[in-house]
């Protein structure tokens, strides 16, 4: 008997889940110590996807850095591009236009939606609700698709610019997405009655990964996980931002704090956004979608219009006696038109030439002359017409084409300081610290991720629960690990 | 599970950062170096030394009562200030409204500053961060390990004198994949 | 005349000519086992960014990579096929090499997305420059993200590719 007991002895088990794991969201490893069925403790390990981010943003101006926010949290990115440009703009010191506040306002609810549908999507599959995957899906294109109408990409927008956004919305997509506010609010129930009374989703949601109000803001919690724990804390409401505080919305919270609560909160924050939506679409003003700050935002096109746009035909003439011979033009070229040899005057083929204009912003010493209507000409008259003045227009839109280039190659000054800017994404707050010492690339550039903060609480949501719901507690904390790592 | 309509009128205003500044001032009079203010944002630079002191009074002054720990992070200054790194904490309070940041300053040679661990939990993986990317060293904090890179990773990336595109030499982890991948090709099938 | 369909012999026509039985074929071992191999690849189902969010919009309802034959799978060891779908870090890359040393033979590697293929726009100290540097890559697809169509071009190229093996059997086995 004795010896029997020895060999009957219990002992907790190491398993390492993950980073290769159907249900971890990415690459997030958990090392839990299981007595049985029950964890007893458990050990996070991130950093798989971990980037450079804040480390490559220093390298980069505020316009290149714009689109690495994408790849952040990549299932909303168009909350993460929001996030950024509102805190490049309160450091410039520039407001986006009411027009633009409010499509971003919109597209930022869009993302919300789409983020909260993946979230269930996958939150679903992983407890064993394998339909609720392919309805949501379906909704998501249809948002996805409607990116794509105004931008051009599914995924990764990069649609809000700093100073407002990139283009104007038309009314068409207007139409359509209006279509969908009123079509989307009836799908809703059907998620709803495939999981919000199902006796096993229940028995895996309720009363699981219980959190309450003050240990939550203690943990640093924000967004559906906090307010799950029926803390109201929202950015939206807190910090408004964009046009958040001209459209009317509620907070949904939940009172128990456990995972049934979060996804009660999501679901109704559905209904919330559908309708920030909504009131968007209905309040949009009138009016440009651009800031007017020549000094922090790109210039429209049409003012290099007279240079630039393809019908004009103008040709380009190097003045021998002005040019020095530094090749930076020939460079330039695209089209390998301009040739010579070194420290003497270069020559344009004139046949190859695409009147781009490179290389009349490249040349330091204003060698280059502007021949308008000059395309097809012979090089004796190309000689000829360059020695005469420009007409005005020409030479303002001229002016213009080397201010553009000279800014988009150094980027906007930023004035000296530092200023912490948070933004409500669908995961929680998103906050962005920039310390900027007065040049073209942020000093240092920080970003606070909330899945970061949010992997970090895992231990403590999943100590003394079975092992099957460690699965329910990474969805129902909607964990993105690329904003995690970054 | 309820809505609620949270109304910015109804909301308490709470303090001005400025009026947290001077509170910290008055009941830390040597440990406050400067106060900056940038877009209406203010920040109080203050010594390292009593920095778990501190942080428990802004949490636990039932007027000023910060205890949402926004950000955690650090800046290398090198070059750029007498002391090299800063230990930023962005504080907000969910229940006044109001916010600060403070800025501690921990110089060169063996940076360390004190955990605020048993203040907001929160900070635990924040400090974790800061350890791994500047080399800041947290003294009283549960488990300072390195998080988002290798644990044999050599250097602090975020630091300034550390390159982009990382150092001349290879991580020893990947540098073995390499190798184990060059090893194994002979047994790769090639059309 | 009728056919014997039952027939597993040469079939005898009426004017004297032999044909082969209705029910049979004849093809080439290389052609039957490519048109098996291509037609059920089972990729592992390994995310490891932007790109996975795509990956899985196209296995969902819309895009639909079933009808493909492609059923994306939760373990290496029963699959034979690895999306590389996103930026491979060098933390990652022993984890990503080691999924791809548990897939039997024969397998095959796709390179999903800029980060993938050549490590896109992060050129920094914790990023693989291209996950070619440690695996051997059979289709890169670009983009950032790519779109799942052009996942599923990707994806018709490697069943293109396989249709043209030739008598792939690996002699380690």
């Amino acid at each position: 008997m004795e010896q029997l007991e020895r060999v009957l002895e219990t002992r907790e088990l190491n398993v390492s889940m993950g980073p290769q794991h159907p249900a971890t969201h990415g690459v997030l490893r958990l090392v839990l110590d299981i007595d049985g069925e029950t964890v007893v403790k458990v050990t996070p390990y991130v950093g798989y996807l971990h980037r450079g981010i804040e480390k490559l943003g220093e390298s980069l101006s505020y316009f290149q850095a714009l689109p690495l926010t994408d790849r952040m949290d990549y299932v909303s990115s168009m909350t993460n591009n929001i996030g950024y440009v509102n805190a490049v703009e309160r450091l410039f010191g520039i407001e986006a236009p009411e027009r633009a506040r409010f499509i971003r306002t919109m597209v930022g609810e869009m993302a919300r939606i789409a983020n909260h549908l993946l979230w269930l999507a996958t939150h679903a599959l992983d407890i064993g609700a394998m339909t609720v995957f392919l309805y949501c899906f379906r909704e998501r294109e249809w948002i996805l698709e409607l990116f794509e109408k105004i931008c051009g990409a599914r995924l990764t927008v990069t649609y809000p610019r700093i100073g407002g956004v990139r283009n104007d919305v038309s009314q068409e997509f207007l139409d359509s997405l209006y279509k969908f506010t009123e079509e989307f609010p009836t799908r809703i129930p059907e998620y709803e009655t495939l999981i919000d009374k199902n006796r096993i989703w229940l028995k895996r949601t309720v009363g699981i990964g219980v959190i309450s109000a003050e240990e939550a803001v203690n943990w640093g919690l924000t967004g559906p996980t906090l307010r799950g724990s029926g803390v109201p804390y929202d950015v939206r409401k807190y910090m408004p931002y964009d046009a958040y505080d001209k459209v009317e919305f509620d907070v949904p919270i939940g009172t128990e704090g456990d995972t049934y609560d979060r996804y009660r909160c999501r679901m109704m924050e559905f209904r919330q956004s559908n309708n920030i939506i909504r009131q968007c679409i209905e309040k949009l003003p009138p009016g440009p979608v651009m800031a007017d700050a020549p000094k922090f935002t790109l210039q429209p096109k049409d003012k290099m219009f007279p240079i630039t746009h393809p019908t004009k035909k103008h040709a380009f003439y190097i003045d021998e006696k002005v040019c020095k011979g530094c090749g930076m033009c020939a460079r330039a070229c695209p089209a390998k038109a301009i040739f010579g040899e070194k420290k003497k005057p270069h020559k344009i083929n004139q046949e190859l030439c695409l009147s781009c204009a490179n290389c009349y912003v490249t040349c330091k010493f204003k060698a280059l002359k502007i021949v308008p209507g000059g395309k097809g000409l012979s090089e004796e008259k190309l000689r000829e017409l360059a020695a005469a003045p420009l007409p005005e227009e020409i030479k303002n839109a001229a002016g213009h084409l080397v201010e553009h280039f000279t800014f988009v190659k150094r980027g906007p000054r930023a004035p000296e300081g530092e200023l912490y800017v948070a933004t409500e994404v669908p995961k929680g707050e998103l906050g962005f610290y920039f310390v900027s010492d007065g040049s073209g690339k942020p000093y240092r550039m920080r970003i606070r991720a909330p899945s970061f903060i949010h992997a970090g609480v895992l231990p403590r949501l999943c100590v003394g629960h079975l092992v099957a719901d460690v699965i329910a507690n990474i969805g129902t904390i909607d964990l993105v690990l690329g904003e995690c790592d970054r | 599970m309820a809505v609620i309509e949270v109304r910015l009128s109804l909301l308490p205003k709470g303090l001005e950062a400025k009026e947290i500044a001077e509170k910290i001032k008055e009941n830390f009079p040597d440990q406050v170096i400067d106060v900056a203010e940038f877009r209406d944002q203010v920040s109080v630079i203050v010594k390292k030394d009593q920095i778990t002191r501190i942080c428990k009074y802004l949490h636990d002054d039932p007027l000023l009562s910060l205890d949402h720990l926004q950000d955690l992070t650090a800046v290398d200054y090198s070059g750029k200030k007498d002391v090299r790194f800063e230990v930023v904490y962005n504080l907000y309070s969910i229940e006044y409204r109001h916010k600060i940041r403070i800025r501690a300053q921990v110089p060169e040679p063996n940076p360390k500053i004190n955990s605020v661990v048993p203040i907001w939990a929160g900070a635990n993986w924040h400090e974790r961060e800061c350890f791994d990317m500047f080399g800041i060293v947290f003294t009283g904090h549960p488990d300072l390990r390195r998080i988002l890179m290798p644990e044999d990773w050599e250097g602090h990336p975020l630091r300034k004198d550390y390159p982009l595109k990382g150092p001349e030499k290879e991580w020893s982890g990947y540098a073995q994949v390499v190798e184990l991948a060059r090893k194994l090709k002979e047994f790769e099938w090639e059309g | 005349m009728l056919i014997d369909t039952s027939a597993t012999t040469l079939v005898t026509l009426d004017d004297g000519t032999k044909i082969l039985p209705p029910n049979l074929i004849i093809t080439s071992l290389d052609k039957i086992v490519n048109w098996s191999r291509l037609s059920s690849i089972w990729p592992t189902t390994f995310g490891l960014a932007c790109c996975a969010i795509e990956m899985m919009a196209a296995g969902a309802a819309h895009y639909d990579f079933d009808r493909f034959g492609i059923i994306f799978r939760g373990s290496p060891r029963q699959s034979d096929c690895m999306i590389v779908a996103g930026t491979v870090t060098k933390k990652m890359a022993p984890v990503v090499r080691r999924v791809y040393d548990q897939i039997p033979e024969p397998r095959y590697v796709v390179a999903m997305g800029s980060c993938a293929c050549t490590g896109g726009v992060f050129r920094t100290y914790s990023t693989v420059q291209g996950c070619d540097t440690f695996l051997p890559v059979d289709v890169y697809v670009p983009g950032c993200p790519p779109r799942p169509e052009t996942l599923m071009e990707g994806m018709m190229l490697l069943q293109e590719k396989i249709r043209k093996e030739r008598a792939r059997w690996s002699p380690w086995r």
